[in-house]
């Protein structure tokens, strides 16, 4: 008998520059979403049903308890932290996303300084509250924002995991060296 | 520049690609008259004023867009999704 | 000479720095400028073509002459201008364009020559003979001519660049942009409120006088004080807005650290930030203007704004003895200060016939500077009064000739200036091409007045707030000097020696009139033919006053000639900072596969594939060339079995009742009857008929799809995918995401591929449940993965896909299993060999030229229904017979490599252009066949079959013969692949 074990992209990378703190976050379930042309309405039901969530608008995020619900892109979203019902895909695409995308944490004041090194999108506060997810660019890396009270959370494509990292790094020591 | 995204709000060009002009969408009918293809696949206009042109939000949320502007004065005039102007 | 008591320097730090190796001090507050100033160095640089000795003129961003270079190897930048570096402990500075010396320098000889190098003189002189242009001419007039040099190097600075975003962005902080600044920030507005100096302030940190009811620097500091009490106000220094472009775009670009002596190693040089302002009020003051007369470029020959900055704000005196010649009563401002300072004036030349009464300095009235002395420095000057012409000995002379409003950003969309005749300068234009959402207030708006420029940032900003419906917040307006004192127009002082009006082109009064006289008569073509106005300072200080003298020679008024039209940048900016982290690493996102670290401890070269990297090849021990390994690795699948990551290929998964119709649409052959559990190759085609790309498709369950792609051109098949469904089939019940990164996957290909699969997988398969082109659900120790038989290597093979987080543990148990079975890894070059041996297709052959007809798959193109491409792909062109068609190469010289990339003639053909029949695409040795094999297009190659033909290639010098064949060269009836 075989045994495969199991490794993240980044092995559990933690670090601290100046203020902000960068860290590689547990993986959990991911499902992607996708209900097909018409079928919105009736996934937006079966998710209530099942979730307690209804279908996000543009760049919401939803919870209920552990189970989020983050808008994705045009007709789509990221189910986290529970598998998917079945009556899912009764409306919709329903496929596993749990390994292709990594999700890191930067946390600390100078967050938004750090991502506008990076990002052509305003990710202070007043323009990105909490509650909010965007599709942007992350330097040349495609990414998920989704801001948090304290922190912003930053998924990327796993290949590309160790590129976003590295980037954003760099952008900590630049602020923290600003002082 | 910046585009107005009709999901997620005004973004920065690098999100962007663009495609050319929106005739794009005017796809011939399958039993077209090959001058039809002709005009579809090579021929287009290069107006110095309003365009309708077919750009890709890649870098965002993935939607095609039908991008209204004027060439001239780079003002955008509107946005759509284009699979809304395709009769979704 | 440094003043004891005045500036806004630290007179109680000394810095020292070195200028052209000569160890002097200076404080902090200090410019490199005002520093050489306070150690009594006047000469600071030679003119661009005549090498003529030249001083710092002015106090700011505008300095055409004072122009350095600062740093040293790698690090040197020059063209830095004097006046906007601040000093530093142990900054090391040389002046440029000299040689052996500052002070003795050779091509002034070129001054000598002035008569022979006048505008034009490139295109006149250098004419003939024609072969002396590139060997000749343009080698010596570029050692000759030009400003700083450039360094070889790469530069080692760390570049940044960075977003911004705000209600109003305000450019300048003066007194208009500190007072739109606040009123805007008290109101709540985001604000951004830049200012290329050192400090807030603008004018007046350089003048005395009173805001407010205190002295104006007071009034600024506590100005600032609030500012930055705001959180919502981003007061950003040492920044100048280099360009306004579309949707409320700016450009700026920050000195970070290059004001520091030994900065953190992490701390930026410099960065360029993208603001986007809902508004911006542009608040960037104004810049005196000189006047042409005789030898006005000496060093001492000043602007008198910049005599005033430097006795005010550095605590330096430019001179012992000083004359003013000025249009304006700012002459009356600086003698007042001059004097305040114990500084000797020795008279005000004022051109205008009625001098202001009261004066208690020597005044010419109706008088004009007609010339000067001084070889390395101004010693004396001519004035012509009354019709007679007096000398006056004396070491400086401020100069001021009157404002042009700083309005550059407000042409960056196209927007021309308009000419003011009561203020004799150019105001922003109002016309449409205007950029939106920018206004202009205060000087850069043609007021010049200090509480006409308060009024005017108020009154910004309250248009501002208004637009953006934020509530305004009553802010007191401050009393200040309401008289900006009345201008006389003078441009230039007749004479017959040389006047100069752009001092960093070296380009006189003569240059200009000789441009209208040859008939270059528009500002464009003068422009162009004098240089006037190009380099570094783009005008900054020349503009007006070439156009005026333009005007004067081809007897037309300023308002007839008008004014170029300003592009971005407004001031240099360092190509490291617009291209801030994409050298090295940066350029490009590097993927990597989860047996990347253990291919690399293989010792196993890695390559770029797209954005990812694979491994080219696992060396043996004993191995010394990347031939042997490659030969061994084909052999090895040939025989045994290999094993390879092929996780880099697009993953895309689709889902959905209308999979089947949407894969017709995008793929030229059939998929609907596609039945679940078994794969399909497929070829896409570009509407225009051509291929795009190719792969295998599987249909794990009813609605349930896996396609493939290359991994070059999965990010292209996407996009196109998004735009077949959004554009064409909207209504589709189809949605498809790329899940490449999902899953880690990988080849077992070989006759014992099976045996290796057996010792992994839960359950045992069989050639029932996996047949070729077969896939399903399998599980490798409890964890549910996907097995597909596909082949790229034309032995029994399977590709066996895990979640990502086990690639890394599968890979290791792949590779050892493979080895227990006389097997392996293997990388790209055999992988590479492998598929050419089968005449299986990549990007050399699938490479946007090519059509099905071309590939041999014409009959793969399904007539029964319609698809992306098949229109176009019917045109007669595309199926001509004489079309260059994919065929096999074999040497007849089995010795012989083919080079790829080499082309095809006739065998009794020239090996020119025009008999040119084909081009190889790929080659490789085939241990296989013990022979150099290649896959190449050749015209009308089907029907060539057997035929000899010459391969050549001029680059690498090989002319060779060789056999046409099919392009299949090793099993061509598929039985191995079948099992």
């Amino acid at each position: 008998m075989v045994r495969l074990l199991e490794e993240t992209p980044l092995s559990g990378l933690d670090v601290v520059h100046g203020a902000v703190r960068l860290r590689e976050m547990p993986s959990i379930t991911r499902t992607w979403l996708a209900p097909y042309p018409g079928h919105e309405r009736a996934m937006s039901h079966a998710l209530k049903v099942a979730m307690g969530l209804s279908w996000p608008a543009p760049g919401e995020a939803l919870e209920a308890g552990s189970v989020r619900l983050l808008w994705a892109g045009r007709a789509q979203a990221w189910l986290l932290g529970a598998e998917p019902a079945r009556a899912f895909s009764a409306h919709g695409a329903v496929i596993d996303q749990t390994e292709g995308w990594v999700e890191l944490e930067l946390s600390g004041a100078g967050r938004a300084d750090v991502l506008a090194r990076l990002t052509p999108l305003d990710m202070a506060a007043a323009g990105f509250p909490e509650g909010r997810t965007a599709r942007s660019l992350l330097g040349h890396v495609s990414a998920l924002f989704a801001a948090g009270s304290e922190a912003m959370e930053i998924h990327v494509m796993r290949s590309m995991a160790h590129t976003a990292a590295s980037d954003i790094e760099d952008a900590m020591r630049s602020v923290a060296a600003r002082g | 520049m910046l585009i107005p995204c009709p999901l997620c709000g005004a973004r920065d060009l690098r999100e962007f690609t663009v495609k050319g002009s929106a005739l794009t969408l005017d796809r011939p009918a399958a039993d077209a008259m090959p001058e039809d293809w002709h005009g579809y696949l090579h021929l287009r206009d290069n107006p110095a004023g309003p365009s309708r042109e077919l750009w890709w939000h890649g870098a965002g949320c993935g939607a095609w867009l039908v991008v209204q502007r004027n060439t001239v004065t780079h003002e955008i005039l509107s946005v759509t999704l284009a699979e809304q102007e395709a009769g979704a | 000479m440094r003043l004891c008591d005045r500036g806004r320097i630290n007179r109680s730090i000394s810095l020292p720095f070195t200028f052209d190796g000569q160890l002097l001090t200076g404080h902090p507050g200090d410019t490199l400028a005002s520093a050489l100033l306070a150690n009594g160095i006047r000469l600071m640089g030679r003119s661009f073509k005549y090498h003529r000795p030249r001083g710092v003129m002015t106090a700011g961003a505008e300095e055409p002459n004072a122009l350095v270079e600062v740093g040293l190897g790698a690090a040197m930048v020059s063209n830095v201008r004097a006046t906007v570096q601040e000093l530093y402990e142990g900054l090391e500075a040389r002046s440029q364009n000299r040689w052996p010396s500052l002070r003795v320098d050779a091509l002034a000889l070129n001054d000598l020559l002035s008569p022979f190098l006048g505008a034009g003189f490139y295109y006149k002189t250098f004419m003939w003979p024609q072969s002396f242009w590139e060997r000749v001419y343009e080698p010596m007039i570029r050692r000759a001519a030009g400003l700083g040099s450039l360094v070889a190097d790469a530069d080692p600075a760390r570049h940044e660049k960075a977003f911004a975003w705000c209600d109003l962005l305000v450019t300048g902080a003066g007194p208009t942009g500190l007072m739109a600044a606040l009123a805007a920030g008290e109101a709540g507005a985001e604000v951004i409120l830049a200012d290329e100096s050192s400090e807030p302030g603008g004018r007046l940190l350089s003048e005395v006088e009173d805001v407010g009811g205190m002295p104006a620097t007071d009034w600024v500091d506590t100005c600032v004080a609030r500012l930055r009490a705001m959180p919502n106000v981003r007061l950003m220094t040492r920044t100048v807005v280099t360009g306004a472009y579309d949707g409320g775009v700016y450009g700026a670009f920050e000195r970070v650290g290059d004001h520091l002596s030994g900065p953190h190693a992490d701390l930026p040089t410099d960065c360029f930030w993208r603001i986007t302002a809902r508004r911006a009020v542009l608040a960037t003051g104004a810049i005196e203007r000189p006047i042409a007369f005789a030898d006005n470029d000496r060093p001492g020959v000043m602007m008198a704004s910049a005599v005033r900055s430097y006795l005010n704000r550095y605590g330096v005196s430019p001179g012992k003895r000083v004359a003013l010649f000025a249009t304006n009563d700012d002459a009356y401002r600086t003698a007042r200060d001059l004097r305040g300072a114990g500084v000797e004036v020795a008279a005000i030349i004022d051109p205008r016939d009625a001098a202001p009464a009261g004066a208690e300095f020597p005044v010419f009235s109706d008088a004009q500077v007609v010339g000067t002395g001084g070889r390395l420095g101004l010693r004396h000057i001519h004035v012509r009064t009354a019709g007679k012409t007096r000398r006056i000995p004396l070491d400086t002379l401020a100069v001021s000739g009157g404002w042009n409003p700083s309005l550059h950003l407000t042409s960056h969309m196209g927007a021309r200036p308009q000419w003011r005749g009561d203020i004799h300068a150019f105001v922003p234009g109002n016309g449409s091409a205007g950029v939106p959402g920018l206004s202009a207030a205060g000087a850069a708006n043609g007021v010049f007045d200090t509480a006409g420029c308060l009024a005017e940032g108020l009154r910004a900003a309250r248009t501002v707030l208004e637009d953006l419906g934020i509530p305004a917040i009553a802010v007191d307006l401050p009393e200040a000097e309401q008289d900006a004192g009345r201008t006389a127009p003078l441009w230039l002082v007749p004479g017959k020696r040389r006047a100069w009006v752009d001092f960093q082109n070296d380009v006189t009064a003569k240059d200009v009139k000789m441009a209208g006289q040859e008939g270059f008569d528009s500002v464009e073509y003068m422009k162009r033919y004098t240089t006037q106005g190009m380099a570094p300072d783009q005008g900054k200080n020349s503009n007006v006053n070439a156009l005026a003298i333009l005007a004067d020679a081809t007897g037309r008024s300023i308002e007839q000639t008008g004014t170029t039209i300003y592009r971005p940048p407004y001031s240099p900016v360092p190509i490291g900072a617009l291209g801030a982290g994409a050298q090295g690493k940066g350029f490009a996102p590097e993927r990597f596969t989860t047996s990347h670290s253990a291919s690399v401890a293989r010792g196993a070269p890695m390559i770029e594939a797209g954005l990812w990297y694979r491994p080219s090849y696992f060396p043996a021990p004993g191995e010394t060339t990347w031939r042997q390994a490659c030969d061994r690795e084909v052999t090895m699948v040939r025989s045994a079995v290999g094993v390879c990551d092929v996780s880099t290929l697009g993953k895309i998964e689709l889902f959905g009742p209308d999979t089947g119709a949407f894969l017709d649409m995008v793929y030229a052959n059939r998929f609907a009857t596609l039945k679940p559990g078994k794969a399909r190759y497929g070829i896409m085609l570009r509407e225009d008929g051509h291929v795009m790309d190719d792969g295998t498709t599987a249909r794990l369950s009813e609605d349930h799809w896996v396609m493939t792609t290359t991994t070059a051109a999965a990010g292209e098949v996407m996009a196109h995918l998004e735009m077949v469904q959004q554009c064409f089939m909207p209504q589709a019940q189809v949605r498809f995401t790329s899940t490449t990164d999902a899953w880690a996957q990988f080849a077992i290909a070989g006759p014992r591929s099976r045996e290796v699969l057996d010792t992994l997988l839960d359950h045992r398969i069989d050639a029932e449940t996996f047949p070729f082109m077969g896939c399903g659900a399998v599980r490798v120790n409890g964890i549910d993965a996907r097995l597909f038989r596909i082949s790229f290597s034309g032995e029994q093979a399977y590709e066996l896909a895990v979640p990502t987080r086990f690639g890394t543990s599968l890979w290791r148990l792949l590779v050892a299993q493979a080895e227990g079975f006389g097997g392996g890894p293997y990388g790209m070059e055999a992988l590479n060999v492998l598929r050419i041996e089968k005449g299986f297709l990549t990007h050399a052959e699938l490479h946007g030229r090519t059509t099905a007809f071309d590939l041999g798959m014409q009959g793969i193109l399904s007539s029964k229904k319609e698809f992306i491409g098949r229109a176009a792909a019917a045109r007669p062109g595309l199926v001509d017979p004489d079309r260059e068609q994919l065929v096999g190469l074999r040497p007849v010289d089995r010795e012989i490599a083919i080079p790829a990339g080499a082309h095809l003639f006739g065998h009794d053909a020239d090996p020119v252009r025009v008999n040119d029949e084909g081009y190889v695409t790929s080659s490789g040795y085939s241990p296989t066949l013990g022979r150099y094999i290649g896959l190449g297009f050749l015209r009308n190659g089907r029907g060539r079959h057997g035929e000899v033909i010459k391969l050549v290639d001029h680059l690498r010098d090989v002319y060779e013969f060789c056999m046409v064949c099919d392009p299949v060269f090793f099993d061509p009836d598929g039985g191995r692949a079948r099992g």
